[in-house]
Order: structure tokens, then C-alpha cells, then sequence
């Protein structure tokens, strides 16, 4: 009996929780980031992951859910998915009963995957009104989100494994990661994947020129692709490089400039202020080095390199984006022999590593570049 | 009395004298209104630091300049206490997360979602969110940085976070994903002169051109360490002038003499001397790292051409193992043993 009016009790908080929430939050919505005001509302706004959407739309129809697996690099909208798909199930009073959502921000050790996670997963359901359910489909079990699961332990993925199966019945799992591998077997096969894809170019850019198109953003030709290209199919990363884009050229507009009125004098956002914001290092600066690193007698070259990386160093620029940009640059000159690159490719990766495990950027991107001009030179 | 470097450091946007469209980018950025997560990067003395104060007295108006120290207790999952010191106004937090090495996660967990949960208590205040500065983001461990990242989305309406770091390279992707770049690039050498030339102005020391441009020079584009520099001389000396000569630091001054040591002989002997020396700084809290760069740029410009980027080579090699090692002697011998191996060699070969 308790029970059921604890139940009561949240509902009815829930209820009021919302109602009185949402004057507030639409007040906030102006000084949230675009990323959180364009998240997809419902599974038909996610871009570009057909074949996810489609099944799961499916589940929408059916009552059914298999434990689920998101995997898939940052900004491609696993947890927006997953989001979205609670919000269509459950709707906004029951989301808060039936949904539980933890994220690396939360403590999840093997303690709480035992207390909190199992108590929840116990927890009996509520029973939504009739009406409420002719809105939403209200299928007879809970959904606990597993966000960013591959930096949960290894104790802590293994004691979700007979929890998952035990509670089955009334509650799905749904486990977010960026790589599946560190996802261990047991989780892994009793979930069923769905892997996020990288948003393709047109995607992507529709997206980001509707965004642009709704805040009155005006997008210089070019703008979108330079966007889509700084941001390697991350979305998220489009998303805040043209919010920040436009706030740099709108530099002077007064604070209540949300409505079209004022749309005509706003600048349009170029491309090089894309490449500023996104840390892209000016084709001046690469080719420079590459310049310096041509074979000629050996300490010259040691001099011109010296100097080209101590200024970049000093400029600021990430020795993850030089090494980036620079491969770039000389896996697509034709002019080097094949035999050459896969030397060079050697030594990427081991740079690449090194820049990782926190090496001194300065030592190491000049080791970089005097060994690769070393193999240029047929060394 | 306060250092030159905290007496004259600009206090708001418009007295920053380099860098001024980044200067103004930052103005509208925090006049906008939404403002977003930062993370700001660039070498050491750059005025990240320096900047992002003056944005956030843009933000908030003189209120974040009255700043007290906290001490806070953390707990840990297995009952370890920790204690960590909290910077903050009735605006800002400033942490330094690194200081309590792996436990940092807790911290960030902990601290960050309790600031997120509260509002913003000055009803007057000029914005709605608090800004938490984490000083040294790069140094946090991965645990940590993926506690921030959904903290970042969730909380958004009552939380920015701004990151310091000195590269991006240790920031994972999603984290760089949620934040705008930053970039704050180190001054030029006519810039630091223009700044020595004006603090010199402020304490009524006469301008010495020439000493300036040496002094910028030797800094490596780094105004701390220029301004630094400039009160020492100034401090030692009664008179200044053009040439009088700028004093090293201490250890550089040992560092110095330790190349000379490594170049004069090759022996197990020497080595041993070395060691010592290298024990001396290393027990004098001198970063190896530090130790490794400075001792490999003192050593190039003494070797020949051709040997030149082997001894980066190696350089680059140990550095990378101290960082991964436990003890850092081993690979600062190590790589004192291989050059004077490569040194050795080369010179032999020169004989036949």
C-alpha cells in the first residue's frame, strides 16, 4: 500500500514538477546552447541514422524492446536517440517514474549497480491513466540508460549481468558508448547493437543550415562545408562551431535580437571564422613547415625546422591539430613515392601515441618533422 | 610589495594589449548572453589566465574580484578524505582539480553537480549561471573528463565551464566537442617589449631598448617569465643599461654546466658526476621534463650538423618514457649515456 502511494505521491510531484517547470525553462531557452535547443524532440528529427530510427520506430508500433547497445563516435545522436525514444514511450509525466538515466557524472561502481540500479530494475510499475495511455504507448516496463558506458569498470559492467537478465521482464537496458570494445562479452551479447554511423556530408549540412535558417544565421557560400568539414561528422561540433561563428560576427547586436526584424544588418558567417573557431591551423603555417622539412644539406634543415615549429609551439597551435593537418598534407601529395609513406605513416603513429600519453609537444612535433624530413631525404 | 606580474596585470578586456580581436571576441561573447563552455589553450605566460579573469568581470561586473579561499573535505568511495582548496566569488568557482592526482574525479563529480543544482542566489546578478574555472584541464585524468561531459549538457541553464589547459591533446574528443576553442597564442617579442617598456614607465625605471629585446628574447615569448626577468634585473642592479647582462635562473645556470660536463668527456665517470647534479635538481622540484628540454637545447647548438636531429630523436624518446616511467633518473641518464654514445661514435668515425 505504501508503495502505491509513493507512486501516487511522485506522479502527482512530477505533474506539478513539470507544469511549473515550464514557464522557467522557456525563459532559459534563449541562453541555452543551440546543441540543447536542438536536440531532437521525437525519433523522426534524428538525421541520417535510418536504419536505427527504422527499427526502433518499429518497437514504437509493437510493445516489444530488446535490451539495447548504442555505439558509435561522439555527436552522432546516441544519446539524443535514446532520448527522444523515452520521451514518445512514456511522455512527460511517466518518463520521470519509468526512466532512469545515469552518466559517467554519477558515481557507478559496482555498489550502486547493485543498490541503485537493482532497486530500480525491482521496482514495480505505475499504472498510467487511460486517457494518458491513448496519448502514449506506455509499454509495461522501465528503461534504465546506461550513458557513456565504456568508462564504467569492469566489476561494474559484470554485476549488470544477471541483473539485466533477472529483471527483464519489467525493465530494458540501454547502453551508450563510444567503443563497443570496451563493452565486455557477456553485456555485449545480450544486447542487441545499433551502431551510429558518422553523419554524412548532405546530412549534416541540411541540418546545420536549418539551424542557421531558424536563428536568422546568415551562412556565407562555402560556410556549411567548412563547417562539416572542421567537424568530421561530429554534429555536436558543427553545432556549437556555427553558434559560436555567429555570435563573432554578430558581435554588436543588442540583446533582444531574437526576431527576424533585425536580420538584414547581421553579417554572414565567412569561412575563415569557421577556421578560426574550429583551431584549423592557416595552409600557410603547414606549408611552411612542410617547406622547411625538403632535403637539403643537413643542418640547414635542422635550423628551418627549429624555427617554423618553435613559432608554432609558441603560437599556441595543438600539436594533435599540426599532426593532423600535416598528415593530411602528405598523405595526399603525389609527388612522394609510396615507399616513403609508409615510413612516414610509422612515424604518425608513433607520435600520435606519444601525444597521448602527454609527451612534450614541443620536443615531439619537432622529432616529427625532422624524421620525416630524414626519410624524404631517402635516408 | 607585489610582483610586477601581479601589480600591472590588466584587470578588464580593455587593457589587454595584445591579441585585441581576441579580446573583443570574448567581449561579445560574454555580452551575448549565451554564453558557452570554453576551453581556452595556448603556451605558459600567454595571459590565459590574465584573460579569462577580465572576461569574467565583463560577465559579472567588479563583484568576482572580491574572491575568498575555501577548504573543502571530499570523501572517496573507499572513506579516503581529501582536501582541496576552492577559489571562489559569489559568481565563480576556480578549482584545480589535478591536485588531488586520480582522485580528481570525485572532485569534479562532487563539487561540479552541487554548483550545478543551485541557482544562482543574487537575484540581481547580472547572468543566471555560475562559472566554474578548472585551471590545468589537461592534466585531468579520463575518469574525470567523462564526468564532465554530460554534467555539461544537463546543467547547462546554471553551469559554464571554463578549462585551462596548455594543450588540447590530452582533452578527449566529446569534451572539445562541447566547448568552443580558445586559442591564446603566445606575445611576439615587439609585444613584450612594448609591455616591459610600459611597466618600466609605471615604476619610473629609465627604458633600456636593447636590454628589453633581450630580455624578450630570452624569455621564449613568454611574458611571465619577460616581467620576471625585467623586475630582476632591475633588482640587482642599481644602474641599468643597455648591456648589462641578464641573469639566468639557477638551475638553467646548472643545466648549462651540466652540458658542458656531457660535452667536455664521455666516460662512466662523468656520468656519475652528472648524476649527482641532475639529483640536485631534481630534488629541487625542477619538472624533468623542463630538465630534458632545456639540457637537449643547450647540447644542439654545441654539436654538429648532422647529429642534430638523432639527438632530438632520442630526446623526443626519453621524454616520452619519463612520462610513462616511474623514475625519472633512469631515462635522464639514459639519454645522457646515448648522447655521449652518439657523440662518441660520431667522432670516431670522423678519425678514420
Amino acid at each position: 500500500m505504501a508503495g502505491f502511494f509513493d507512486i501516487k505521491a511522485r506522479k502527482e510531484a512530477a505533474a506539478n514538477g513539470t507544469s511549473s517547470k515550464a514557464p522557467a525553462t522557456k525563459d532559459t531557452t534563449r541562453l541555452q546552447p543551440w546543441v540543447e535547443k536542438y536536440r531532437p524532440k521525437s525519433l523522426n528529427d534524428v538525421t541520417a541514422q535510418d536504419h536505427t530510427i527504422t527499427v526502433l520506430q518499429r518497437t514504437l508500433q509493437s510493445s516489444n524492446l530488446p535490451h539495447m547497445l548504442f555505439y558509435g563516435p561522439p555527436g552522432t545522436g546516441k544519446t539524443s536517440t535514446v532520448l527522444a525514444l523515452a520521451k514518445e514511450l512514456y511522455g512527460p509525466e511517466l518518463i520521470k517514474s519509468r526512466v532512469l538515466e545515469l552518466n559517467a557524472s554519477d558515481e557507478r561502481g559496482i555498489s550502486i549497480v547493485r543498490e541503485k540500479v537493482k532497486d530500480f530494475a525491482r521496482m514495480q510499475l505505475s499504472n498510467p491513466s487511460a486517457e494518458y495511455r491513448a496519448k502514449y504507448p506506455c509499454p509495461p516496463y522501465k528503461i534504465i540508460i546506461l550513458d557513456e558506458a565504456d568508462s564504467m569498470t569492469q566489476d561494474a559492467q559484470s554485476a549488470l549481468r544477471r541483473t539485466m537478465e533477472t529483471y527483464s521482464k519489467i525493465t530494458r537496458f540501454c547502453l551508450i558508448c563510444n567503443y563497443v570494445t570496451r563493452i565486455i562479452d557477456p553485456l555485449a551479447s545480450r544486447c542487441s547493437k545499433f551502431r551510429f554511423k558518422s553523419l554524412d556530408q548532405g546530412n549534416a549540412k541540411k541540418r546545420v543550415e536549418e539551424i542557421a535558417e531558424n536563428e536568422g544565421v546568415k551562412l556565407e557560400d562555402g560556410a556549411a562545408d567548412a563547417l562539416i568539414r572542421c567537424s568530421e561528422g561530429d554534429l555536436r561540433k558543427a553545432i556549437t562551431f556555427l553558434q559560436s561563428a555567429a555570435r563573432l560576427v554578430g558581435a554588436v547586436k543588442p540583446k533582444e535580437d531574437e526576431d527576424a526584424m533585425d536580420l538584414d544588418d547581421t553579417k554572414p558567417v565567412t569561412v575563415k571564422s569557421v577556421e578560426d573557431i574550429a583551431g584549423v591551423i592557416p595552409e600557410k603555417t603547414i606549408e611552411g613547415l612542410v617547406k622547411a622539412m625538403q632535403p637539403r644539406s643537413k643542418g640547414l634543415v635542422y635550423e628551418a625546422v627549429a624555427k617554423v615549429v618553435t613559432d608554432m609551439v609558441a603560437d599556441g597551435w595543438s600539436a594533435t591539430q599540426v599532426v593532423t593537418q600535416l598528415y593530411q598534407s602528405i598523405i595526399y601529395n603525389e609527388a612522394i613515392p609510396d615507399i616513403q609513406k609508409n615510413k612516414i605513416t610509422l612515424i604518425f603513429s608513433e607520435t600520435d601515441k606519444r601525444l597521448v600519453d602527454g609527451s612534450d609537444e614541443h620536443l615531439t612535433v619537432l622529432d616529427l618533422a625532422l624524421r620525416i624530413s630524414n626519410v624524404l631525404a631517402g635516408a | 610589495m607585489a610582483l610586477l606580474v601581479d601589480k600591472h596585470r590588466p584587470r578588464s578586456l580593455d587593457q589587454l594589449s595584445y591579441h585585441k580581436d581576441l579580446s573583443e571576441r570574448l567581449r561579445s561573447l560574454a555580452q551575448s548572453g549565451d554564453f558557452p563552455h570554453l576551453l581556452v589553450y595556448g603556451p605558459s605566460g600567454a595571459g590565459k589566465k590574465t584573460r579569462i579573469v577580465a572576461t569574467l568581470k565583463e560577465l559579472y561586473g567588479p563583484g568576482v574580484e572580491k574572491i575568498k579561499i575555501d577548504s573543502r573535505v571530499f570523501q572517496t568511495t573507499s572513506n579516503r578524505k581529501l582536501e582541496f582548496n576552492i577559489v571562489a566569488s559569489v559568481y565563480h568557482l576556480e578549482i584545480t582539480p589535478s591536485d588531488v592526482g586520480n582522485y580528481d574525479r570525485v572532485v569534479v563529480q562532487d563539487l561540479l553537480k552541487e554548483v550545478a543544482q543551485t541557482q544562482q542566489v543574487d537575484q540581481s546578478a547580472k547572468q543566471r549561471f555560475k562559472v566554474v574555472v578548472i585551471n590545468e584541464a589537461d592534466h585531468l585524468t579520463r575518469d574525470a573528463q567523462a564526468a564532465l561531459r554530460r554534467t555539461m549538457e544537463k546543467y547547462s541553464p546554471n553551469l559554464r565551464l571554463i578549462l585551462l589547459a596548455n594543450s588540447t591533446a590530452n582533452i578527449i574528443a566529446p569534451i572539445r566537442s562541447r566547448t568552443l576553442l580558445v586559442r591564446v597564442a603566445a606575445p611576439t617579442e615587439d609585444e613584450i617589449c612594448d609591455v616591459l617598456a610600459r611597466s618600466g614607465k609605471k615604476e619610473g625605471w629609465p627604458l633600456a631598448k636593447e636590454l628589453n629585446m633581450r630580455i624578450a628574447k630570452e624569455s621564449g615569448r613568454n611574458l611571465r617569465r619577460a616581467l620576471l626577468m625585467y623586475e630582476a634585473v632591475h633588482a640587482q642592479n642599481e644602474k641599468v643599461t643597455d648591456s648589462t647582462p641578464i641573469p639566468p635562473p639557477d638551475w638553467e645556470a646548472l643545466i648549462s654546466q651540466i652540458a658542458k660536463e656531457i660535452m667536455e668527456e664521455h666516460s662512466p665517470a662523468r656520468i656519475l658526476q652528472v648524476r649527482a647534479k641532475l639529483y640536485d635538481l631534481l630534488t629541487h622540484c625542477i619538472p624533468p621534463t623542463t630538465i630534458l628540454k632545456t639540457l637537449t637545447f643547450k647540447l644542439i647548438p654545441m654539436i654538429d650538423d648532422a647529429l642534430k636531429a638523432d639527438v632530438i630523436k632520442w630526446a623526443a624518446f626519453y621524454e616520452h618514457r619519463i612520462r610513462m616511467g616511474t623514475k625519472v633518473i633512469f631515462h635522464l641518464e639514459a639519454f645522457v649515456a646515448k648522447f655521449m654514445r652518439i657523440l662518441e661514435e660520431y667522432l670516431m668515425s670522423m678519425d678514420f
